[in-house]
């Protein structure tokens, strides 16, 4: 009787062989993709009728991919800089500030993230039109960083609560400015949530595709776009060989992501103990 | 001393952050973000004139009427299909151990990472006619005859089957997109009930269907109306899938605007952009008074 009641108390057989079948449902069409890449035969035939890397060699040798790969690399870099630059002392104003209409405030700046993007990506595409910016990598970088921003704020947010505000004043009794406090207390304990915030803005920027699709134009066309027209028009393995370096690109990108999170967690929670703040919270300054 | 020790604090707090920080922000967010949607909002009733005219014509034409209607099929199938799928894994990988749950979240965080636009591609690949699942099919019945028997009996030609550019690809390949942001909110607050209590019901005598119905989905419940809000308003703006691996029939509301700027018909485009618009915070509005705002997207931030 006890070893019934105690065999029921985690998942079920029935659960786990239903979560196990989901499981592979959400990974199999991604790893599908890896081995198509490797085909020697011109079409998508499964299974491949021998290894070779011609769809790699394909992608790097073509001037219209490499424009577009290294296109979306600097819209994505300079979305990146652009994001934390506005998005991490708006995160600092809202979770430090205590003033009227703050959660209308983080509503507003998180919602293109759950906005319909083909909303924005009209409403930017008429507005550029007007001003003639459809078409120029510049026109990206604004309206990507508008999208890629909350993800800056959310991550920086989130290390920011919880953080200890007593090691800024002691630095501040010490007679530290509060421009070097910020630099040598608080930056070097919030950084990892920086950083995590800074990679999703990128890749945020380097995977979109809707609003691109209407303001890229001609001469400023994104890797996504030109994947788009590519799957539209001609489907040979070298989207699938694309399609494998970004699955690589981002896996990693946001693995590192993920990772700096849970450091930052860590921080975080070693910094509130007063005995462990010396130690651990401080690390090599 | 004491009140020197607030002064000081309350000092140094207005040194290190102050409210205008956020105000770059917020004005580059009205400028580039806020101001163009709203711009392109008016036009739908000021494009020549004032006028109601576009709205009309959205609602008279019963192509348009029923575009607006797929979507929101499209995207209350979608939602249930996603929790029904959803929920287990959710329920297993909040209830094994934390190591094997971090590695297992893998699972589910890579698709949720790939690119939207590779993830669609993949379903092209298995769909297609010659695709991986027609392939696989056809190989199969040349194999073993009474698969192929069964599969004749069923009224099943021996040949590819049309699975891409069908209302069946648009459900697979968008449940399979919108699965993590069900699962991310459904297992943050399943992790976070007190085991015991399934143990208590467990127990008390309950079957697994009573621990379900009367412990578990009731605690759960935050958690599925976040996960479902999230993935039925992401559903409903969905472009690059249903324009990918639909149908000329599965004409849903983003990919009908797309059409409609290319068309230059821009007042008109703007009218169903407002329309799926107010869908979308009329969803939220709904969910949102059930369990708060905040709630609804902290569960997201959580994953």
């Amino acid at each position: 009787m006890r070893r019934k009641t105690a065999a029921r108390s985690g998942p079920g057989y029935a659960v786990t062989t239903v979560a196990a079948l989901v499981l592979l449902y959400l990974v199999f069409p991604i790893l599908v993709v890896i081995p198509l890449s490797f085909s020697a035969g011109t079409y998508l035939s499964f299974p491949p009728p021998g290894f070779s890397l011609r769809w790699y060699a394909n992608f790097l040798g073509r001037a219209d991919w490499l424009g577009a790969a290294s296109l979306s690399l600097w819209v994505g870099a300079a979305v990146m800089f652009l994001a934390t630059a506005l998005g991490a002392p708006a995160a600092l104003a809202l979770v430090r500030g205590e003033f009227r209409g703050k959660q209308l405030l983080t509503g507003f700046i998180i919602s293109p993230l759950i906005a319909p993007v083909i909303i924005v990506a009209i409403g930017i595409y008429f507005f550029y039109a007007r001003l003639g910016l459809v078409g120029s990598p510049f026109g990206l970088v604004i309206a990507h960083t508008a999208l890629g921003v909350p993800f800056v704020v959310i991550n920086v947010s989130a290390t920011l609560q919880g953080f200890d505000e007593r090691l800024e004043q002691a630095a501040m009794n010490l007679g530290a400015t509060p421009w070097r406090t910020f630099w040598q207390v608080t930056f070097p304990i919030i950084r990892p949530g920086v950083l995590a915030g800074a990679l999703f803005a990128f890749i945020s920027s380097f995977d979109e595709l809707v609003v691109a699709l209407f303001i890229s134009g001609t001469s400023a066309v994104t890797l996504p776009r030109k994947m788009w027209e590519s799957i539209r028009f001609e489907i040979d393995p070298t989207i699938a060989a694309v399609s494998t370096i970004l699955i690589v690109l981002t896996g990693t990108l946001f693995l590192s992501a993920e990772l700096l999170r849970r450091r930052s967690e860590r921080l975080r929670s070693a910094a509130v103990p007063e005995d462990l703040v010396a130690k651990d919270a401080m690390p090599a300054q | 001393m004491s009140t020197t020790l607030v002064d000081r604090k309350r000092l140094s707090r207005t040194r290190l952050s102050h409210p205008v920080l956020v105000v770059p922000l917020i004005a580059y967010l009205v400028a580039f973000y806020a101001y163009p949607v709203a711009a392109m909002m008016l036009r739908s009733i000021t494009d020549p004139s004032w006028t109601l005219e576009n709205f009309r014509r959205a609602f008279e034409n019963p192509v348009y009427l029923h575009v607006l209607w797929l979507t929101f099929r499209v995207g209350v199938i979608v939602t249930v299909v996603a929790l029904i799928l959803g929920f287990p894994v959710a329920y297993v990988l909040a209830r094994i151990d934390r190591a094997k749950s971090n590695l297992l979240m893998m699972l589910v965080l890579l698709p949720f990472w790939t690119s939207i636009l590779v993830r669609t591609y993949a379903w092209m690949v298995l769909l297609g006619r010659q695709g991986i699942i027609n392939q696989f099919l056809l190989w199969f019945r040349s194999r073993e005859v009474l698969v192929d028997d069964l599969l004749s009996w069923l009224g099943l030609p021996n040949e590819p089957l049309q699975l891409l550019n069908t209302s069946f690809a648009v459900y697979v390949a968008m449940v399979h997109i919108l699965l993590p942001f069900m699962i991310l909110p459904l297992y943050s607050v399943i992790r976070s009930i007190d085991g015991s209590l399934l143990r208590a019901a467990e127990g008390l005598g309950a079957t697994p269907i009573g621990v379900f119905r009367q412990v578990l989905l009731p605690l759960a419940l935050p958690g599925v109306s976040a996960g479902c809000l999230l993935v039925f308003i992401l559903a409903l703006g969905f472009f690059i899938t249903p324009a990918l691996v639909g149908g000329p029939r599965d004409l849903m509301i983003a990919v009908l605007i797309e059409q409609q700027v290319e068309l230059f018909n821009w007042p008109f485009a703007s009218a169903l952009a407002v329309m799926l618009l107010a869908a979308a915070l009329l969803v939220f509005a709904v969910f949102a008074r059930t369990l708060g705002v905040t709630e609804a997207l902290g569960r997201v931030q959580q994953r």
